[in-house]
């Protein structure tokens, strides 16, 4: 009985505590925000872990105001930020449903989101039907904003052009011998998009460079055998591909004790998140791009410094591409949000003016400057870079040499101009020679 | 010449682990007449034993070796105990009810599969490459091969043999065929119809996870891999005729050889191929290849 009355005694006085403690929290203004990325599925470990992990440790940060300049003020404008984590797996439809949920049901005030081409393409119209505020932050597919016009969606990194773009300009600056290539991607919006504008990007800057073997298996095939024999006795100066994640694992493993990478050099468009599970099997000397200034290539700014040991203490491991481009999102709305207080008095903004707060925006992020310049303002460009894999054998990790960091406009198609035209038109940007 | 040689050895690699899986399935539904969708879960289930067992191996310095030994033998009794626990406890239930359940019953226990793997080892890819380094490599028609892929042609045939040779050459083979031709005069001969359907059961999802333990070195491990072979064995067994030993021979031959050909020769064609063949064996052989004709019993 003593001992009942003394438990009882406690669990009062520890209640009393933490309502003592979140009292004054309870009653401040919240925003809520729906973080929508894949925690199970092919997926999930190349990115939408990495970049789950990122969202939680860049918004605990933010909650503490614990983020260097220009974001050292708490959370959103000083409203605490209250993520709903989803999972993107399930396909295009089951994510119309969620999205619907997470702005109706959950009353979500943005939604940050998506990685696969196919649920960004599901789910824009969405958006802009409820007229609520969705910031896609990884799918690569440069038709989203070329085929429609939204008032309430942005996607605040890059489309997939500039890997490509930028991948064939890293080749040229490096006279990397191109006489013939091969190329070797996932049968799906991805890897076809890719697969074009690569092509498309050679026969620019290598106007006589022949295709030899040019392969689609679908994804997730896992086997490349009879794809490695192809692309061998191609015996081409150049393998291209934009597999990722276990595909692009399974290919490198396959591939490598046939001696694929001895006879041709390996250029891989988003390869960075590889790296760490492959190790030494990583052949040295493949040129990769990380669909950014990303992880091993990122600048050396305070910015960046917070969020690479920040991300790597949190997590045992270094921040890929995703983890750099769900946080480049999360600063991109936490400075639209705060531009839109400072217009209207410092109170929560609402839709209609984080939208107009967001558009044609820029804002430093820990891979560089992105500014919101195409897409009439919805669509971001930023900069990107490429390097060679070297295996540091004292780390026991892949190191990245020989690093090229390309301005965003070098890359990317000028406000108002179709990639594909683009590229076909000669790339022509002043600041790209 | 060294494309056509090169079509072969790639058609003939790809053949040989898929005509293990086909095996398995081929010799369930000829004892038991089961559709085994969980067939696909037992390669899966293989495939992450397999890495599991590599991974133990490498930690406790295990010379390669022997490791990839206890790796197949762990892999097999393993797959063939949940098999028996499988069969004995659940699909027996069902002997006697209509195909359709059981087809549902083994769909319900591949959904559970699925969400078992996730929970056991997780979503994410796992590596167990170590023994894909233990056969060298080998030079074929101009191109270097990687020994374990070609030790997989002898290993499959192997198999194979020991199945056919088990079948048709021994005691216990011969009542098997019996149950396979005529259960309810096996069973009225004296002959233990559970025991064999028992036995038949375990014996073909072993091998099905002794499939997937053999290409677990050479992909990376993760979800997903049940539902991709499924579909692939299933097309197979069709292609060569359900319940036939030989025809599952010949359909892996025969998709393996085309695959391969397609991606060397017209590779825009590769994913349509299968489907290609198998309409074409079942326009002309509704039954499968292989399948032998039987008379309706009234």
């Amino acid at each position: 009985m003593k001992r009942f009355t003394r438990t009882l005694g406690m669990l009062t006085a520890c209640s009393a505590a933490f309502l003592a403690l979140t009292g004054p929290s309870l009653a401040q203004e919240t925003f809520k925000v729906g973080i929508v990325t894949f925690l199970s599925g092919p997926a999930a470990e190349s990115f939408g872990v990495p970049a789950g992990k990122a969202a939680e440790f860049v918004i605990g940060e933010l909650n503490k105001g614990a983020v260097p300049a220009p974001y050292n003020k708490a959370g959103f404008g000083g409203m605490k930020i209250e993520p709903i984590v989803i999972d993107e797996n399930g396909g295009a439809t089951k994510q119309v449903q969620e999205l619907r949920n997470l702005y109706q049901r959950d009353n979500v005030d943005a939604v940050i989101g998506y990685i696969g081409s196919g649920d960004c393409l599901a789910v824009a119209p969405i958006a802009e039907e409820l007229k609520k505020p969705l910031f896609l932050f990884d799918c690569g597919t440069p038709r989203i904003f070329e085929e429609a016009k939204y008032n309430y969606v942005f996607r605040t990194a890059a489309h997939a052009t500039q890997d490509n773009v930028g991948l064939i300009r890293y080749m040229k600056m490096k006279n990397i011998k191109m006489d013939t290539f091969s190329a070797i991607n996932q049968d799906y919006a991805w890897g076809q998009d890719s697969r074009a504008d690569f092509v498309a990007a050679a026969a620019q800057l290598y106007p006589n460079a022949k295709l030899g073997a040019d392969l689609l298996p679908k994804f997730g095939a896992g086997q490349y055998g009879t794809e490695v024999s192809a692309l061998v006795s191609a015996g081409s100066d150049v393998v291209y591909s934009s597999l990722w994640g276990g595909d692009l694992q399974a290919f490198v493993l396959q591939s490598v004790p046939r001696g694929l990478a001895k006879r041709s050099q390996f250029v891989f468009s988003a390869a960075d998140h590889v790296l760490p599970p492959l190790g030494d099997k990583m052949p040295d000397g493949v040129i990769i791009g990380a669909r950014g200034s990303y992880g091993l290539m990122s600048p050396k700014t305070p910015l960046n410094e917070w969020f690479f040991s920040g991300y790597e203490k949190a997590n045992g491991a270094y921040p890929v591409q995703a983890a750099y481009r769900v946080t480049q999102s999360i600063l991109g709305v936490k400075n639209a949000v705060e531009k839109a207080m400072a217009k209207n008095g410092g109170k929560k903004p609402s839709a209609d003016e984080l939208v107009a707060a967001m558009t044609g925006s820029e804002w430093q992020s820990p891979g560089g400057l992105i500014q919101m310049k195409n897409g009439d303002g919805h669509q971001a460009i930023q900069p990107i870079s490429f390097s060679r894999t070297k295996y540091n054998a004292e780390k026991k990790r892949v190191d990245l040499v020989d690093i090229v960091n390309f301005e965003a406009e070098c890359v990317n198609p000028p406000p108002g101009v179709k990639a594909i035209d683009w590229i076909k038109g000669g790339m022509k940007n002043d600041k790209c020679k | 010449m060294n494309t056509f040689l090169t079509v072969i050895l790639d058609g003939l690699i790809q053949a040989s682990w898929l005509f293990v899986v086909a095996l398995g399935l081929t010799l369930v539904f000829g004892v038991l007449k089961i559709l085994n969708i969980a067939h696909g879960g037992f390669y899966a289930l293989g495939a992450y034993l397999a890495a599991t067992a590599v991974t133990m191996a490498t930690a406790h310095k295990v010379p390669p070796g022997l490791g990839f030994i206890l790796m197949l033998v762990s892999v097999a009794l393993i797959a063939a105990a949940i098999g028996l626990l499988m069969e004995r406890g659940l699909i027996k239930l069902f002997y006697g009810r209509d195909e359709v359940v059981l087809l549902l019953v083994t769909y319900a226990v591949f959904l559970i599969f699925e969400d078992a793997t996730k929970l056991i080892w997780g979503v994410n890819p796992i590596y167990a490459n170590q023994p894909y380094e233990l056969f060298g490599n080998a030079e074929f028609a101009g191109l270097f091969y990687v020994g374990y892929d070609l030790m997989l042609i002898p290993l499959s045939a192997a198999i194979g043999f020991a199945v056919w040779f088990g079948l048709n050459r021994t005691t216990t083979g011969k009542i098997v065929t019996a149950v396979i031709h005529n259960a309810e005069m096996s069973a009225s001969m004296g002959v233990k119809i559970n025991r064999v359907y028992a036995l038949a059961f375990a014996f073909g999802v072993m091998l099905a996870a002794l499939a997937g333990g053999l290409t677990a070195p050479k992909i990376s491990v993760q979800p997903g891999l049940s539902s991709e072979i499924i579909i692939l064995s299933f097309a197979i067994v069709v292609i060569g005729g359900l319940g036939s030993v030989e025809g599952a021979a010949v359909g892996a031959i025969l998709v393996g050889l085309a695959r391969a050909a397609s991606v060397h020769l017209l590779p825009q064609a590769e994913l349509f191929m299968i489907y290609l063949i198998m309409a074409a064996v079942l326009m002309f052989r509704p039954e499968g290849l292989f399948r032998r004709e039987t008379a309706r019993r009234i």
